[in-house]
């Protein structure tokens, strides 16, 4: 993206700020679902980029087909097919041309795959750090799979070169700022959604859940169907994010959704603070948005501040940046109002 | 520990004794007088004489004249004035540069091969002008190349007399058959004889008589001469007009039924190379895993940087390797592994301590807060040494005594560098396993896991306990690191492929039992090893991921879960 002409025109920067701040969105939308799951249910899942790339790359195949035949090669197929020497579109291509089967693909496959990962490990009770490195492993296992080219899903390059959407063309600053509302709708009615379920009994359930499980099971709850619940629910609002993601940045591939950016995921939840909702989703952009500077001002630093982060986090900040500021407030509202009690005493 | 030291120090006794034997067999040997002339008739302008003289050399059967052969072939032989006028016949090295600028070549005896030394016990070099390279006539020069092979049969060296048998029976010319033979008679190494008789039995396929041929057959049947049947598959494929090469039917028999000898020997050795390769890879997992089994089986913690910290083992080594380069004779070079291999423990260890005594001692009892900030360190460390060493892999050497391989059977080769991981490991597993169980550290240790505030009580210093027990973790992590540097690439992202396979170990094998490592370990390595040929190694990566998902279906703790009736367990 910093291929990008310097502004003689105002127009790329902007298009380019606009793009960032929708990024950013989408991975809050990932953040309030990991937050759901982990803050809430104690359910540290260190897989979330499965799903985040499951969402991205059915919407990132519907983006692929609409192209038609504009690609490089003026071929019906994907440019890298053509690059692969394959002849005809695989059948699970095929659905997604259309953009209603997308949309619904885009939660659903990895609500699915979530389902169906999660029954299996709920039911056997693999749970606190069993839980993290199976999932870590089902990580490493996606990403090696879709670097595959045999699984027809661009290998190592991933799916780019994106060029509409809906018909409307994805360079035009309008079909951005389109991407950039909806993201911010998306992202809102994922807030209203999530704050619906921690307020409800369910949420109850989800905290007791995490405070003591063996508790809630013997009070007759089944914990596992509870879990398994959140864990589909965290999937599909992963799958969204990375459907709003792949149109705003224009490429999704197997190095966005390893192992690394999974665990990263975590990571901006821990910072913002989990069991909140609204740090995940500062958190999200507030670590990104620091990524982002530093990675193109000083890239050697990045990954010590990523490790630092982690590491400083846990020490000293077990409940994230959100709780540290609720906590500098009331000591500056506390002094306040001594101040004040003072200044009535001296009157 | 101090049979492990000894274990340790056996190799390096071993070789140094070999250094010295091998130095006392190459004692003065005088140069035969007619090889002797023949050598210096090589620098004779008259071409017979120069011809003769190589025919007298390959005729000698000294299997010293072969490098001097060879060094006419590369062209490195020549003819030098010495400062008394003699003409003398010396082979040339490689190239030097002085510091003046001046290229030299030092100079080497043709017979024997030993440096040329001046009065005061240098080697003499020379610049090129003062030599003069012997050159061939063309004729000859064609000659050479097959002559050279067939002195090959002859050589000091086993592997080159065999890869010599081999290129000789490949081309196929009968004229070759009454040397091969002799070399044959002489022979007592079973590889070379073995490869000889293959190259007969090549030769011989062709022969007029239908009865040599049919002995051939048996005989290349009889020794599973795995080269040999493309050959033999071509001399009875029938061509469109439904005729093959070979005519009599007995010979065809014979040749049908040796290359079914042979593809069923090739079965038995693939399926002898794939177990040996699953157990070679379950003893890296082994290896790999066993510090994990020991930090998350014996004290709960998770340890996400514990592939860094083998990866400090690999870098350990390969800083241990540099400076023997740099600073040490270039004979005992290779014993740097020797040294690297304790040292890559110690410094990981130490490294387990300092991180236990800042970072992890807060955490405990917060397994998942360990995993995030021991990721953090993992990062951090990483791109510490990608700042230092470079993002490229390093390259460490095999030490030279762990080349090549123990040949078991014509076909099967077990590579010592995967002998030296699986005996590496299986000593690991036992001193753990004698640590742990059978001493009174051990004790304290097993103590601390089952009952803190109980061992605490009975005065054991539960804070040391712990330290010290992710210090071995820590260090049997880098000295994995060490072993793996035999096999794969150094670089920053080595802890990266491995950490999350021995992760899979452990939770398949249950927490805090060394057996359920090893079990799983082996368990997961085997079908690996099993399922890769089919699927390759992806998809094989992938249903190892499945089953252990459905394995823990039935045995959620694992292998050997641990008994108790805590509901948390």
């Amino acid at each position: 993206m910093n291929l990008l002409p310097p502004s003689d025109s105002v127009f790329y920067l902007s298009n380019f700020n606009l793009n960032t701040a929708g990024k950013y969105m989408a991975y809050a939308i990932l953040a309030l679902g990991i937050d759901l799951l982990w803050g809430y249910t104690g359910i540290l899942s260190l897989g979330q980029g499965i799903f985040f790339g499951l969402g991205a790359y059915c919407m990132g195949m519907h983006l692929m087909l609409s192209i038609g035949g504009d690609g490089a090669y003026q071929s019906d197929l994907p440019d890298f097919m053509v690059w692969n020497q394959v002849k005809t579109l695989p059948l699970f291509w095929k659905p997604f041309s259309s953009f209603t089967f997308s949309m619904i693909a885009v939660v659903a496959v990895p609500a699915c795959v979530a389902l169906v990962f999660g029954f299996l490990t709920f039911r056997s009770r693999i749970k606190g750090v069993y839980f993290s490195i199976i999932t870590q492993a089902l990580a490493l296992t996606f990403w090696l799979l879709f670097n595959q080219n045999s699984l027809n899903l661009g290998g190592t390059n991933g799916l780019t070169d994106f060029k509409k959407i809906l018909g409307y063309p994805l360079g035009e600053i309008s079909t951005q700022r389109a991407l950039f509302v909806i993201t911010g709708i998306c992202l809102i009615l994922s807030f209203i959604l999530c704050r619906w379920i921690t307020n409800s009994c369910l949420g109850k359930v989800l905290i007791a859940i995490r405070d003591n499980e063996g508790r809630i099971r013997f009070s007759g709850y089944s914990a596992s169907r509870y879990k398994l619940f959140v864990f589909v629910i965290s999937a599909a609002l992963a799958g969204l994010a990375g459907a709003l993601y792949v149109p705003q940045v224009g490429i999704i591939t197997p190095g966005q959704i390893g192992v690394l950016p999974s665990i990263e995921m975590i990571v901006w939840v821990a910072v913002g603070g989990r069991g909140t909702l609204v740090g995940a989703l500062l958190g999200a952009i507030g670590v990104n948005w620091a990524r982002s500077f530093l990675t193109s001002n000083y890239p050697d630093l990045w990954l010590y501040f990523l490790g630092a982060l982690f590491i400083g986090v846990v020490l000293y900040f077990p409940k994230g940046m959100w709780e540290v500021s609720g906590k500098l407030k009331k000591v500056l509202r506390s002094r306040f109002k001594k101040k004040r009690l003072k200044e009535k005493q001296l009157v | 520990m101090n049979d492990f030291m000894l274990t340790l120090f056996l190799p390096l006794i071993v070789l140094a004794a070999g250094i010295l034997i091998s130095a006392l067999a190459f004692a003065e040997e005088p140069v035969p007088p007619s090889i002797a002339q023949s050598i210096l008739d090589l620098g004779d302008t008259n071409r017979e004489l120069q011809e003769e003289s190589v025919f007298a050399l390959e005729k000698s059967g000294d299997p010293d004249v072969l490098p001097v052969l060879e060094a006419l072939r590369g062209g490195n032989l020549n003819i030098w004035m010495e400062a008394d006028g003699k003409r003398r016949i010396v082979m040339s090295g490689d190239a030097v540069d002085l510091e003046d600028g001046t290229q030299v070549l030092p100079l080497f005896e043709a017979y024997g091969g030993k440096p040329i030394l001046d009065a005061q016990g240098k080697q003499i070099q020379v610049i090129e002008e003062n030599l003069e390279g012997i050159r061939l006539g063309r004729r000859m020069r064609i000659k050479l190349t097959p002559m050279l092979d067939r002195l090959r049969l002859f050589s000091r060296e086993a592997a080159i007399r065999e890869s010599a048998a081999t290129k000789v029976g490949l081309t196929g010319f009968a004229e070759a058959l009454p040397i091969l033979e002799q070399a044959l008679n002489k022979e007592k190494n079973p590889w070379v004889r073995s490869a000889l008789e293959e190259a007969l039995g090549l030769i011989q396929l062709s022969d007029e008589n239908p009865s040599i041929r049919k002995k051939a057959a048996e005989n290349l049947g009889r020794i599973h001469a795995l080269n040999a049947v493309a050959m033999l598959e071509e001399r009875i494929q029938a061509n469109d007009a439904g005729e093959s090469e070979e005519t009599d039917i007995a010979v065809k028999a014979a040749i049908t039924e040796a290359i079914q000898k042979i593809e069923a020997w090739s079965v038995w050795t693939r399926t002898v190379e794939t177990i040996f390769s699953g157990i070679s890879l379950s003893s890296i997992l082994l290896l790999v895993a066993l510090g994990l089994a020991i930090t998350f089986g014996l004290m709960g913690v998770i340890n996400m940087a514990h592939g860094e910290l083998m990866m400090l083992g690999a870098y350990a080594t390969y800083i241990i390797q540099e400076f023997f380069v740099a600073y040490m004779p270039s004979d005992v070079r290779d014993l740097y592994f020797i040294l690297a291999i304790p040292l890559a423990f110690g410094i990981a260890a130490l490294f387990g301590l300092l991180l236990e005594k800042f970072i992890i001692r807060k955490l405990y009892g917060r397994p998942l807060e360990t995993l995030l900030a021991t990721w953090g360190i993992s990062l951090v460390l990483q791109q510490g040494v990608r700042q230092i060493f470079g993002a490229a892999n390093v390259d460490v050497a095999s030490p030279a005594w762990l080349s090549g391989g123990l040949r078991v059977a014509n076909g099967i080769q077990f590579p010592y560098n995967r002998l030296f991981i699986i005996a590496l490991s299986i000593m690991s597993v036992l001193s753990v396993y004698l640590l742990v169980l059978r001493s009174p550290i051990g004790l304290k240790i097993r103590a601390v896991t089952q009952n803190r505030q109980m061992s605490a009580c009975m005065g054991i210093t539960t804070e040391r306990v712990d330290a010290w027990t992710f210090a071995l973790g820590a260090g049997l992590a880098g000295m994995a690191g060490a072993a793996l540097t035999l096999i794969g690439n150094v670089g920053p992202d080595l802890g990266q492929n491995y950490i999350v396979d021995s992760f899979l170990v452990v939770v398949t094998g249950g927490v805090g039992k060394i057996a359920g490592t090893v079990g799983a370990a082996f368990g997961i390595g085997g079908i690996n090893k099993i399922l890769e040929p089919g699927l390759g190694a992806i998809y094989a990566k992938v249903a190892i991921l499945l089953i252990v998902i459905l394995f823990l279906q039935k045995k959620p703790s694992g292998l050997f879960p641990a008994k108790g009736r805590n509901i948390d367990l």
